[in-house]
């Protein structure tokens, strides 16, 4: 009793510092892009935080993680320090991929993240390789694949999910259902609104989960990793979840494509705030301790993004390499 | 002549097309409604509805497939791809099906297909959002590729290319849509195969493709107070190449530099560099340059993109030591 109280305590406190950071940081960057310090896209994540924090919460560096677009949330869930994040988008020798990347190529294969992404739909056949790797291997982990309503559409998913499949892959498949693909809304890229049940086409377990309430994202999560780690194959989750800033910094909020008060409905169900209440009434941590933990949060980032203002822009000298493998 | 920018002008094009023959359809992410990401088809959903502006999922090797397939069947497809970058991913399709119809069919097939799609470095777009390709696309047979540089050629080239029976790419720098400049109003068409003189000179020619132009002409005005005098082609089309309008410039100027911002090995340059040396080797006081963007993955950092792309001072080191040869 004692040590599952414990264990609670420490679950609640990881989610809740993982989300809050992630909004943190992506409201700084946000700043930062109006600013100019960020130089190429920026897709932010907030308002699905619960679903990078819920599933990476029964992650290990060893898992592999293949992200997307709006992957700065995966890259924090997975380990990747607020400023190695900042300095990468500010396009600084410190940050995550040396500056080569930017907000759509964050790597840290050291930590088990395999990349965010350009090009919708490869993460999602990536996670099944990671999955053929660890079976091969032989070494207990999991392929996870973080993508858009959007990719469902494309082959990459009938494939990938197939492969996973039909080999017994441990992999899963997170599709993060933010209802719209860019300005484009599901509904008219997919004539069933559904995505978990597809599942059952490739003969595999499908759960839709609410993808704001990191609990829920939470258990199904560890319950498909469990399966997955143990032989049963893989998985598909589908988070319905919302981004309740633009497709991009830059880009409006609502348009033809939404309404305002489509915005401000999903902002009442905001992940945090749910989270937030549920934690005071489980009496896991107190007002004071999350407010404690919110404020030291918010001067963690401040100070990251002060540290990647300063950091060195990488030597132009360097731009051609590691194009090949170099010799050690 | 009305200026307007290159994006306007090629939306020209393409308007003037879709009124003229109604088997023209466009496809593409947010090419519907939203008048596409970059404007290409402002104003034509409302014109011409959800049929015509059609909409799709994100899968392009399936809206290429679908598109060969309609080619085939009588109508006109115009893939509006955003980035180029998003096209590889339908490669297959296009490569073993797209480009092979009309030969395969001994001629009985048409493919009037034309692919759209920014490309080119810049904007700290990364890797994933910056690439050309056309090398690629001009190396298979069957495949046509159209460079515009400036807006008189982004209406010129995409109206010959809504009338062409061959898949055509039309490639957009990415730099370069904003860019202003003199349009002919009315019906205005550029052959394909018909490189442009854009500057004329003695010393030295300089062949440059896409935003390249515009750095080759700014180097041959700085260069001409120094009183060198150079010429500058623009090729405007990669497949066809008009390979007699280099030779030509060559017989007079004696010296060859091609700038291209793509990669340099098996690339557009090392064709014309092929083709001058075998059909104009005589003509050559000096061995023919080629300058071109780093042969590497496009970085993010603004300190890095700016050192693997050719700019004006690279390309003014390179005329000097042609000139010195
Ligand atoms: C292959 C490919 N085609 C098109 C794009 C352009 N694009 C970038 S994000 C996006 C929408 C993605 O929507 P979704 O997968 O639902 O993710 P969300 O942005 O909603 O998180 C599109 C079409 C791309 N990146 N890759």
């Amino acid at each position: 009793m004692q040590s599952d109280a414990g264990e609670r305590f420490e679950l609640h406190r990881w989610l809740y510092r993982t989300m809050f950071t992630i909004r943190t940081v992506e409201e700084r960057l946000a700043r930062s892009f109006m600013a100019g310090l960020i130089h190429g896209a920026c897709h932010t994540y907030v308002g699905e935080e619960a679903v990078a924090a819920g599933v990476c919460a029964s992650l290990s560096e060893d898992d592999a993680v293949f992200s997307t677009h709006r992957g700065h949330g995966h890259a924090l869930a997975k380990g990747v320090s607020p400023v190695a994040l900042i300095a990468e988008l500010y396009g600084r020798e410190t940050g995550v991929s040396h500056g080569r990347g930017g907000s759509m190529h964050l790597f840290a294969p050291e930590i088990g993240l395999m990349g965010t992404s350009g090009i919708v739909g490869p993460c999602i056949l990536q996670a099944a390789g990671a999955g053929y790797s660890a079976k091969l291997l032989g070494n207990g982990s999991v392929g996870v694949a973080f993508f858009g309503d959007g990719a469902v559409g494309n082959g990459a998913f009938h494939e990938g999910l197939n492969l996973a499949a039909i080999y017994d892959l441990p992999a899963l498949f997170v599709c993060e259902n933010n209802l719209y693909a860019t300005e484009v809304p599901f509904s008219h890229a997919s004539r069933n609104p559904e995505v978990a049940p597809r599942a059952e086409n490739y003969g595999i377990p499908g759960v839709t989960v609410d993808g704001n309430d990191v609990l829920a994202v939470h258990e199904a999560a560890s319950r498909a990793i469990r399966r997955a780690r143990d032989g049963g194959g893989p998985t598909l989750i589908e988070a319905r979840t919302y981004r309740t800033r633009p497709h991009a910094e830059g880009m409006g909020l609502t348009g033809v494509y939404r309404t305002e008060e489509e915005v401000a409905a999903w902002r009442e169900k905001d992940p945090i705030k749910m989270f937030r209440s549920r934690i005071l009434s489980d009496e896991t941590m107190t007002e004071s301790d999350l407010d404690r933990m919110e404020s030291d949060i918010k001067s963690e980032v401040d100070e990251a993004e002060q540290e990647a203002a300063a950091a060195p822009w990488p030597d132009r000298g360097t731009a051609a390499r590691h194009a090949y493998r170099e010799a050690p | 002549m009305t200026e307007k920018t290159f994006t306007e002008a090629a939306r020209e094009a393409l308007t003037d097309a879709m009124d003229a023959d109604p088997t023209i359809f466009v496809v593409g992410e947010g090419a519907g409604e939203r008048g596409g990401n970059f404007e290409t088809t402002l104003g034509l959903y409302e014109k011409h509805g959800p049929v015509r502006l059609c909409d799709t999922p994100i899968c392009e090797r399936g809206f290429i497939g679908m598109c060969t397939g309609a080619a085939m069947t009588g109508t006109r497809p115009v893939v509006d791809f955003m980035f180029t970058d998003f096209i590889l991913d339908g490669l297959g399709e296009l490569i073993n099906q797209t480009s092979k119809m009309q030969y395969m069919s001994n001629g009985r097939l048409k493919m009037p297909m034309v692919l759209r799609g920014c490309i080119g470095i810049g904007h700290s777009a990364a890797t994933h959002h910056s690439g050309s390709y056309y090398p690629l696309f001009a190396h298979i047979p069957g495949f046509r590729v159209a460079l515009p540089s400036n807006p008189a050629d982004a209406k010129g080239l995409f109206a010959t290319a809504l009338q062409s029976d061959d898949p055509v790419f039309f490639m957009e720098h990415r730099q370069l849509l904003s860019l202003k400049g003199p349009v002919p109003d009315g019906e205005h068409r550029v052959p394909f195969g018909q490189a442009a003189v854009v500057r004329e000179g003695t010393d030295a020619t300089i062949v440059a493709l896409t935003v390249m132009v515009h750095h080759a002409l700014q180097v041959a005005e700085e260069l001409s107070g120094e009183g060198v005098s150079l010429e500058v082609i623009d090729p405007r089309t990669v497949a066809p190449l008009d390979m007699e309008t280099i030779l030509e410039s060559v017989r007079k100027t004696g010296r060859l530099l091609i700038v291209d911002e793509t990669f340099m090995p098996c690339g557009i340059g090392a064709e014309i560099s092929a083709h001058v040396t075998e059909h104009g080797f005589d003509e050559l006081d000096a061995p023919i340059m080629r300058l071109n963007g780093a042969h590497v993955p496009t970085p993010y950092s603004p300190a890095l993109e700016q050192a693997i792309v050719p700019d004006r001072a690279a390309l003014a080191r390179a005329v000097r030591g042609l000139l010195a040869e």
